[in-house]
């Protein structure tokens, strides 16, 4: 005959099952979403505008983020790609390496990232807070799909615009890295361009980049955008959404870069 | 029941998981008619608004628009239902991303392929008709609340909807505000030749313009309705719990304090705390 479990760890089994099915519940729903935009976007093709707002919105949210960001990155690389490049004698591959880690991997990381941080949250409050306005249901009952509407043109919009911004932020911080090691540690112009343009590739470097970018895009503006439509109607609900939205958004962004890195540059 | 009333609800229950709202409720919309659905706070008068919109499903029962059955219904279906009726939400629910005039556009742009001139023109109108038409630029926040509200009922009635469907239109105004609702509601009523109904709990204004009132009453199994009749039948009433809530009385079969242990106990330790 078998002992019952105690009441305290069956309570804690009872616990993290109910939390394990609680995220798997949540990892369903938001499949389900996913999909019924995806299924929508077509629709857009129709009402380009829309689009365009969206691409408008965000983009503008973060430019100023995104090229500020991306001037002091390109200056701090350039800085310390140069003291690191000079213990090997290879100063003259400063434009290289500012250009390959900025291509490969901090423009659309950080991109992402500082995406999530402005633009992703305003998403989240701006679906929260309509959703507690009633402004979702209303457009319901006057027979026009939220989904559609609302949701659809957003995820194109953040799929478009993070790429963009991801290229503006590499172009700004190369021109960084350019500043620091030409104009003001002195390294050779022609080489800082010459190495840079002879070793970045445009397949492997350059549309690899973009890839991870519109990856990302898509990844972060879709959470953003499930979040706002899963919050609970409540000023409480709406602010944990958005703090959800930068968590879960930001892990995701770094998740997916290791596993498109290892897919990308290893060989896998 | 006519086939020719627009909103037919047959035997309908609903609840929100396991409480229950509405019991086994019956009641018709008829043509050309303003219906008042009223009662007290919570008893489930929004729910009857959501349930006539489709926007929540009944549990059992049969809610009828048009004919057309609301429980499995398709998705395109539905939304032909939806863009013959108008719903006018407590709050307004205006996009506030939008002003005044592009709130009432909105259904004229989604649903229809109208010239920008002839929108405008309708848009005008359909303000001028709520007394705003010289608030057509202005955003939702720089707007009051009984204003909001009749933005929310121009955008309402932009497609000439067949029902018009309001909640709570009278809460929170001043006596103006409420007295011209209360008649700009009748009057819409019979010029667009639509239906309404009015779910609210103001007794004077809405005996004034309703051609039927419907009170629903508070009970275990889910809300039900007490009585559905004229105005005046209404007031004839002998029930106890329409008395009551006419008369605005606090003794009656409503209790107006929530269910507590005696004030005493609550005060010198016998019962816990809160």
């Amino acid at each position: 005959m078998s002992t019952p479990a105690p009441s305290g760890l069956r309570a804690r089994v009872e616990s993290l099952g109910g939390s394990f099915l609680s995220v798997l519940e949540q990892a369903g729903a938001f499949l389900l979403l996913f999909l019924a935009i995806l299924r929508r976007l077509p629709i857009l093709f129709a009402r380009p505008r829309l689009v365009a707002a969206q691409v408008h919105f965000l983009g503008n949210y973060s430019l100023a983020i995104i090229l500020v960001s991306g001037l002091f990155v390109g200056l701090v690389l350039g800085l310390q790609g140069y003291y690191t490049l000079r213990r090997y004698g290879s100063e003259e591959a400063l434009g290289l390496l500012v250009a390959l880690s900025l291509v490969r991997e901090l423009g659309p990381v950080v991109t992402a990232l500082l995406f999530a941080g402005r633009a992703g949250t305003a998403l989240t409050a701006e679906i929260g807070l309509m959703k507690a306005g009633e402004q979702l249901s209303a457009m319901e009952a006057m027979a026009v799909d939220p989904v559609a509407r609302v949701l659809a043109p957003r995820l194109a919009g953040g799929l478009i615009a993070v790429p963009v911004l991801a290229t503006l932020f590499s172009a700004v911080g190369i021109m960084g890295g350019w500043l620091v090691g030409v104009g003001l540690i002195g390294v050779d112009q022609g080489a800082f361009w010459s190495q840079m343009s002879g070793g970045v590739a445009f397949y492997d470097d350059i549309l690899n980049g973009l890839v991870k970018a519109i990856v990302f895009g898509l990844v972060v503006t879709q959470i953003a955008l499930y979040f706002g439509y899963s919050a609970r109607p409540t000023p409480e609900g709406v602010s944990r959404a958005t703090t959800a939205t930068v968590v879960v958004g930001s892990l995701a962004v770094l998740g997916l870069d290791f596993v498109l890195t290892a897919l990308m540059f290893s060989g896998f | 029941m006519s086939s020719s009333s627009p909103l037919v609800f047959s035997n309908v229950c609903f609840g929100y998981g396991t409480r229950p709202v509405i019991d086994s409720l019956s009641l018709e919309v008829k043509a050309g008619e303003v219906l008042a659905i009223m009662g007290g706070s919570g008893v489930g008068k929004t729910t009857l608004l959501r349930l006539m919109t489709g926007l929540v499903a009944s549990s059992s029962g049969s809610v009828s628009v048009f004919n057309q059955l609301l429980r499995g219904v398709s998705h395109q279906d539905l939304f032909a239902v939806r863009r013959r009726m108008g719903l006018l939400f407590q709050f307004g629910a205006l996009f506030t991303d939008l002003s005044c005039f592009e709130n009432v556009a909105f259904p004229l742009r989604e649903h229809t392929t109208l010239s920008e001139q002839m929108i405008q023109d309708i848009v005008l109108l359909k303000l001028e008709s709520v007394g705003l038409r010289g608030a057509a630029q202005l955003m939702p926040s720089e707007i009051s609340g009984g204003m909001a509200r009749r933005v929310a009922l121009a955008r309402a009635i932009a497609l000439d909807p067949e029902l018009i469907l309001y909640d709570e239109p009278f809460a929170g105004l001043d006596p103006i505000s409420l007295g011209v609702t209360a008649r700009l509601i009748r009057r819409l009523n019979d010029a667009l030749g639509a239906s309404s109904v009015v779910v609210t709990h103001d007794v004077a204004e809405t005996f004034a313009i309703a051609d039927r009132i419907a009170v629903l009453a508070p009970a275990k199994a889910g809300a039900r309705l007490v009585a559905v009749g004229e105005p005046a039948s209404l007031r004839e009433s002998q029930d106890p719990y329409l008395r009551q809530f006419l008369k605005g009385e606090e003794d009656g079969p409503v209790g107006f304090h929530y269910p507590a242990p005696e004030l005493s106990d609550s005060f010198f330790g016998k019962a816990s705390r809160p």
